[in-house]
């Protein structure tokens, strides 16, 4: 069997995916009668033409940073963690207490509170799923899913009989006090020379980019991290090595879940500041996207979070100025699952076969 | 709780339970054949959609059910293709195309009817949404003591959908249990080298059980859109693919038990819509969301064993490859 030069499969198997996944996002506009030309055009002017595009654009980056680091993490010790939604809707619920329990006297206090807060409610959503994966053998892919709509059933409860202020209609917690906001990129001296008008992306974005690095070390640079992959590797092999399945898994899957939790400080504490029903909209799912998009790595999951924060800000453009719904980046996200994640092994198929030819033709040369 | 508010309950249950059902089965014929599908809920969206569209354009409620049957195989064959053929993850795929259908049919009814998302509304004067039917006698017994009113509440007065739904149960049961391809597919979920080595076509078996579950998703979304509602509507699926995915587990991969567990979540939902019903029985403020919350609480504790103990297929989820 031809094995494809690393280089190739690491760059270039991506990189034909997202292509592919182009090339029918394409076709889906052109049967909808839209030009798919003009399209990229709104796209790519309102994500990433003006200072302010890119504000937003790295508003849904620093989230998905968090959710794409997230699902990397519990896939290296072999564990699909499809929860991300529910612990970041609680996560979001650990940031909403943390920000209502003071009056915070300076944000980088409020800051440093909210990131544990969401860190530890995020975690311990992952933990009952971890746990009966652990020592009962459910199915984590089901056991996190069911909990994605109970988080989902218990925020709605949450918002609409305890944490809504007397008086309010909608359901949502009261407004955060002044010291529990973060300073926008545009709040920030130096920066405010690029971002002049207020954006949403905010401090929260450097905090996940060191997020990135901590996973990187983690995974690679300690023992812990190496005994994760290990054990996603070979489960017998990591057991006969005397790796501890249990303490794996959980130390996997709490990790994820806090690191899912603490996307929610970027949306619920840097710009809704108040807790909403669905405050992660989605993107505890996009985080899927993400890690199979960067291949697992912590370099790849930034780039990836790039794009797709890109591909977000962009389908919210194309829902404000052209006829097309915004629902279009749904259909994109979920080709780029396809190709990258599910039908990985035809785009190597079909990559392997060509270096093949290119490989016959060298020897018949010779 | 009078009789009527009760049997008012068991009516809404057997209609909301039908979609669960019909999903519940065809999850059934997938996931024991070892393909696991998380993607029942995409599929019953793009039948919804495209049994709701068509019925509208053409005026029939039938054509419309092909039409919906036919949008869920091409999900289905896509599944197929990327788990069988490709032996890609079969989780990630139904992630996948759970996303696929929630983007696309807003996208296509979008394009097609410029309401948002939504079909027009369809009616069974147009002939494009199935008519309930009113079973024989219903009329005439209606006025008999207790079973009267339960023949012709309950039972009676549904579409032809549920009632096929109903029959779906013990012919699921017979196929699995009592003919040979029943046989070969569940043998091929436990031990898919044990049915190649007997000369039967793994592939095959596969590809067959996964179009089974492309029918039955493409008749659950097209109950959802031209029976139980008037109209495609964005997301309207609103989870049930997951609630019978869970029900599944519940009734641990078998038919029968699959319609009791279907018919218990269905009823989960009918109360979630009558709050004051369940105010009045327990006499405590149950908060709604804990009924909607209900079916994966209950799931969780299955998973976790309290209740039996749940064993899937044992090939489900890893792609076959041929020893060479």
């Amino acid at each position: 069997m031809d094995r494809l030069p690393r280089w190739a499969d690491v760059a270039l198997v991506p990189l034909i995916s997202l292509l592919l996944a182009a090339i029918i996002s394409a076709l889906v506009l052109l049967s909808i009668g839209q030009s798919p030309v003009e399209a990229f055009n709104v796209m790519v002017e309102g994500a990433l033409g003006s200072a302010y595009g890119w504000g937003y654009t790295l508003y849904y980056t620093t989230s998905f940073i968090f959710t794409g680091l997230a699902v990397t993490i519990a896939f290296h010790a072999g564990l699909f963690n499809i929860g991300g939604e529910g612990q970041a809707q609680l996560g979001a619920l650990g940031v909403a207490l943390v920000c209502l329990s003071i009056d915070w006297p300076h944000w980088t206090l409020a800051l440093t509170a909210a990131t544990v807060g969401a860190a530890v409610f995020g975690a311990a959503w992952a933990a009952i799923p971890a746990y009966l994966q652990a020592k009962r053998g459910s199915h984590i892919v089901i056991t996190t899913i069911m909990f994605n709509y109970i988080a989902a059933a218990l925020l709605v409860y949450l918002l609409v009989d305890v944490l809504r202020p007397a008086g309010q209609m909608d359901p949502a917690s009261a407004r955060f006090p002044e010291g529990a906001n973060l300073p926008a990129l545009n709040d920030i001296p130096g920066l405010n020379l690029i971002f002049t008008k207020p954006v949403p992306a905010n401090v929260t974005l450097f905090i996940a980019l060191a997020m990135a690095v901590v996973v990187w070390a983690i995974l690679w640079r300690t023992r812990l991290g190496y005994q994760i992959r290990a054990f996603g590797k070979s489960e017998p092999a990591a057991r006969y090595a005397g790796i501890n399945p249990v303490f794996i898994i959980m130390v996997a899957m709490l990790m994820s879940g806090g690191l899912a939790g603490m996307m929610s400080v970027n949306n619920v504490m840097g710009e809704a500041e108040r807790l909403l029903q669905n405050s992660s909209e989605g993107a505890g799912f996009i985080g899927i996207a993400v890690a199979l998009m960067g291949r697992n790595h912590p370099i790849g999951v930034v780039l990836a979070a790039v794009l797709f924060g890109f591909l977000y800000q962009g389908g919210a453009e194309l829902g404000l100025w052209t006829s097309i719904p915004i629902e279009m980046r749904i259909v994109v996200q979920g080709l780029v699952i396809l190709f990258t994640g599910a039908l990985d092994m035809m785009v190597r198929m079909l990559l392997t076969r060509i270096f093949g030819l290119f490989r016959s033709r060298q020897l018949g040369a010779a | 709780m009078d009789y009527a508010t009760l049997l008012q309950l068991l009516d809404t249950t057997l209609r909301l339970a039908t979609p669960l059902l019909l999903a519940c089965l065809a999850g059934l014929f997938s996931e024991r054949s070892g393909i696991f599908d998380i993607g029942l809920e995409g599929k019953m969206l793009a039948a919804a959609m495209g049994s709701a569209s068509v019925a509208f354009l053409t005026g029939s409620a039938w054509i419309g059910l092909l039409a919906g049957i036919g949008a869920s195989l091409v999900f289905a064959a896509i599944h197929g293709i990327a788990s069988i053929t490709f032996r890609g993850n079969q989780l990630i795929s139904g992630v996948a195309l759970n996303f696929l259908a929630s983007g696309l049919t807003v996208l296509i009814a979008t394009a097609l009817f410029q309401q948002g998302g939504r079909t027009p509304p369809l009616s069974v004067e147009a002939g494009s949404r199935f008519d309930e039917l009113t079973l024989p006698f219903a009329e005439a017994l209606k006025d008999v003591p207790v079973i009267g009113p339960l023949y012709y509440e309950v039972i009676s007065g549904h579409s032809l959908l549920v009632y096929a739904a109903l029959a779906l149960v013990p012919l699921s049961w017979w196929v699995l249990n009592r003919t040979r391809f029943g046989l070969r597919l569940r043998a091929v979920g436990e031990n898919p080298a044990a049915v190649d080595t007997a000369g039967v076509s793994v592939v095959g078996l596969r590809f067959a059980a996964v179009a089974i579950t492309g029918v039955l998703c493409g008749l659950a979304g097209a109950y959802m859109a031209t029976a139980l509602q008037a109209g495609f509507g964005r997301e309207m699926t609103a989870g049930r693919g997951y609630i019978a995915l869970a029900a599944l587990i519940f009734a641990k991969w078998r038919p029968v038990a699959a319609l009791w567990a279907c018919l218990l979540f269905g009823f989960f939902q009918a109360l979630a819509l009558r709050p004051d019903v369940v105010q009045a029985v327990v006499q405590v403020k149950v908060p709604v969301p804990f009924l909607d919350a209900l079916p994966y609480i209950l799931t969780v504790v299955v998973l976790a064993g309290f209740i039996g103990k749940a064993i899937p297929p044992r090939a489900g989820g890893e792609p076959y490859v041929k020893e060479r």
